[in-house]
């Protein structure tokens, strides 16, 4: 410091620095709009081909049509709709349940040593390319259903949503597990205080304090399951197959086809670039789209709808 | 944890009709094993309780603390209804607390008080067993409440904090409704019969029934933080403990909703035990009849009648904190 009084200098000089700011800013808001841009050319892609096919296609026979059989130009998408609902729905009932008390085990009862074990291993699990899962559903889940007595199709409907199921676990587990961990141990302390057992105070406090985090594990691991492909390609079959109301139970022994899968035939398959058929590629994966954001959109308004705020 | 008549084998007729709250043996077996704090004071406490007491000075001192639990000093004249013996709690190996023997006394206010770090709370947890629930917690010593060690492994802490009850320091409602607040403890036990009653006692017991009548239904997450702190006081007492514990109940509140809690702590009195831990040394001095005063390092240095303990402290350190030189 020199021995004249220090002058503050407000104006000019710091040129530099305002450049180097303002290039700051725009550089992080180039790397944020990457997402927007990314999302919304997927969706005019998707748009832009899905129109195509339906000037070719019906959209009314489209979604309404019960029988998708490319070759003779018939495209109804319900079956490939119920196929993958049924995967959806087989994959929660494992998923659900195992993920959440797999949760309620690692927030609430697990000792440090317990969960520096469980917790790696189940990042691993979510770690495992799906076509693994895929491999492992067909090599060894079906003849394992097998042997126990469910009578099963070498590509079958059960196997591959089971998989999908404990694919899915993961994230059950670790998003409701986080969910539990938020909610302040004073609320633990206080059901405590009043005689309950530890395991009335996790099903009876922690659970409901943290249930829309919990749901909202529930639908990103649903999601998940409806977007999932290449277990489904391997395990489940490329038959496209009505729901059976009557008997569904025989619709889950069965192949199978989900919209993800026919997605990848159309894709393969040997037909021109111009045709119905690789056209309606695009038309399923706008389908897809809505559902998955529905099921994001859903999922973000349980979560604000159940908010709790602890104190 | 089953719950036993009172029918100790060891127990005389007297102790039976002095000792407080004694219908539901925490386990009467070890009870019966053990001639306790318990037994031994109320065989020589027909007298009824006198605020100054000549065995209290003496008993209140440090070194010659409750030996008199073991029968010594027989001037004792009050009925004890939970003491501590030797204990000591460390945290993996620092020591939270330093060889406190304490007798609380059956339907008073006892209030604990000493600085920030002296091991209050800590000392208040092991009435209820909480510090079972930090891994790094370990607790060296006896606690008897009614002739049972509650440190003994056969004792199920579940049992025990239904009997001890506790407030908190931040008010911590369950994120439910008002009434499923003051229900949870009950129903936890699977004892609802005549639930609305009950509710409706411990809400007025309270003082919160006439501000939240009609709202019942609301969540509790709504009230104010007194009426919280009011609330979380209802559900300790709809479970009808012997005992509440508090933990400076009052420390988040503003100068009103405390003097409602104040209020309400005088009244319990008449029916329960109250143990208050607080830093405000005033509202020891309004609220309490016997003041335990702990410094720094777990030391429990004095205790006795609230207004010896603020007019004439033995200890000159207690003075000093009292007379705010310190803490």
């Amino acid at each position: 410091m020199s021995n004249e009084p220090a002058k503050l200098q407000l104006t000019g000089g710091e040129q530099r620095r305002v450049v180097r700011e303002r290039l700051y800013r725009h550089l992080l808001l180039l790397c944020a709009s990457v997402t927007v841009v990314v999302t919304g050319s997927i969706i005019f892609a998707l748009a832009f081909d899905a129109v195509q096919f339906f000037e070719m296609v019906d959209p009314v026979d489209f979604f309404t049509g019960t029988t998708w059989i490319t070759d003779r130009g018939q495209f109804g998408v319900l079956p490939l709709v119920t196929g993958t609902l049924l995967v959806t729905v087989v994959a929660g009932l494992v998923a659900i349940p195992v993920g959440v008390l797999a949760a309620i085990y690692l927030s609430e009862y697990a000792s440090a040593r317990a969960r520096s074990v469980l917790k790696p291993a189940l990042e691993i699990l979510a770690g495992i390319p799906t076509v693994v899962y895929g491999y492992l559903a067909l090599i060894y889940l079906t003849p394992f259903l097998r042997t126990l007595g469910i009578d099963l199709g070498t590509f079958n409907v059960l196997s591959a949503s089971v998989m999908v199921g404990v694919m899915i676990i993961p994230m059950v587990s670790s998003l409701s597990e986080d969910a539990m961990s938020a909610v302040p141990a004073s609320l633990r302390e206080g059901g405590f205080t009043l005689g309950a057992t530890k395991f009335q105070v996790s099903t009876g406090i922690v659970v409901p304090a943290a249930i829309s985090g919990i749901f909202a594990s529930f639908i990103l691991a649903l999601s998940r399951a409806i977007g999932e492909t290449m277990v489904v390609v391997m395990a489940m079959g490329l038959r496209p197959r009505m729901f059976d109301l009557s008997a569904p139970l025989s619709s889950l022994q069965e192949s199978g086809q989900t919209m993800t899968s026919a997605m990848v035939q159309a894709v393969t398959s040997d037909v021109g670039a111009a045709s119905p058929t690789y056209k309606s590629m695009f038309a399923l994966g706008l389908t897809l789209f809505a559902i998955t954001f529905a099921m994001n959109y859903l999922s973000n308004w349980i979560a604000e709808r159940y908010r709790e705020e602890y104190n | 944890m089953v719950e036993n008549d009172f029918d100790r084998p060891g127990a005389s007729p007297e102790n039976a009709s002095t000792a407080h709250s004694t219908a539901r043996g925490l386990d009467a077996e070890t009870a019966a094993e053990q001639p306790t704090a318990a037994a031994v004071e109320s065989s020589v406490a027909e007298t009824p309780t006198t605020e100054s007491n000549a065995g209290d000075s003496s008993a209140s001192h440090p070194s010659s603390e409750r030996q008199s639990a073991g029968g010594s000093t027989a001037a004792e004249s009050t009925n004890g209804i939970i003491s501590a013996r030797d204990l000591d709690v460390y945290y993996g190996d620092e020591r939270a607390l330093r060889d406190v023997s304490i007798e609380i006394r059956s339907e008073r206010v006892t209030a604990i008080i000493g600085p920030s770090g002296c091991g209050k709370s800590t000392f208040l947890r092991c009435f209820n067993r909480m510090n079972d629930l930090i891994q790094s917690a370990r607790v060296d010593g006896r606690v008897e409440f009614e002739g049972t060690n509650i440190y003994d492994d056969d004792v199920d802490p579940v049992a025990l904090r239904r009997r001890i009850g506790m407030v908190f320091q931040q008010p911590n409602p369950f994120p439910k409704s008002i009434f499923d607040n003051v229900a949870y403890g009950l129903r936890t036990q699977d004892d609802t019969e005549n639930l609305d009653e009950r509710v409706e006692r411990a809400l007025k017991r309270a003082a919160l029934w006439d501000e939240v009548e009609g709202d019942l239904d609301k969540s509790a997450l709504d009230l104010s933080g007194g009426q919280q702190q009011r609330l979380c006081t209802a559900r300790a007492i709809a479970v009808d403990p012997d005992i509440i514990l508090m933990d400076e109940p009052a420390s988040a509140l503003d100068p009103i909703a405390t003097s409602k809690i104040e209020d309400l702590i005088e009244e319990l009195a008449e029916d329960y035990t109250v143990v208050i831990v607080t830093h405000n040394m005033q509202q020891a001095a309004r609220i309490s009849d016997r003041t335990a005063v702990f410094l720094t390092g777990g030391e429990l240095v004095e205790y006795g009648d609230t207004d010896q303990i603020f007019e004439n402290p033995e200890s000159d350190r207690v003075e000093d904190y009292i007379t705010g030189k310190f803490g």
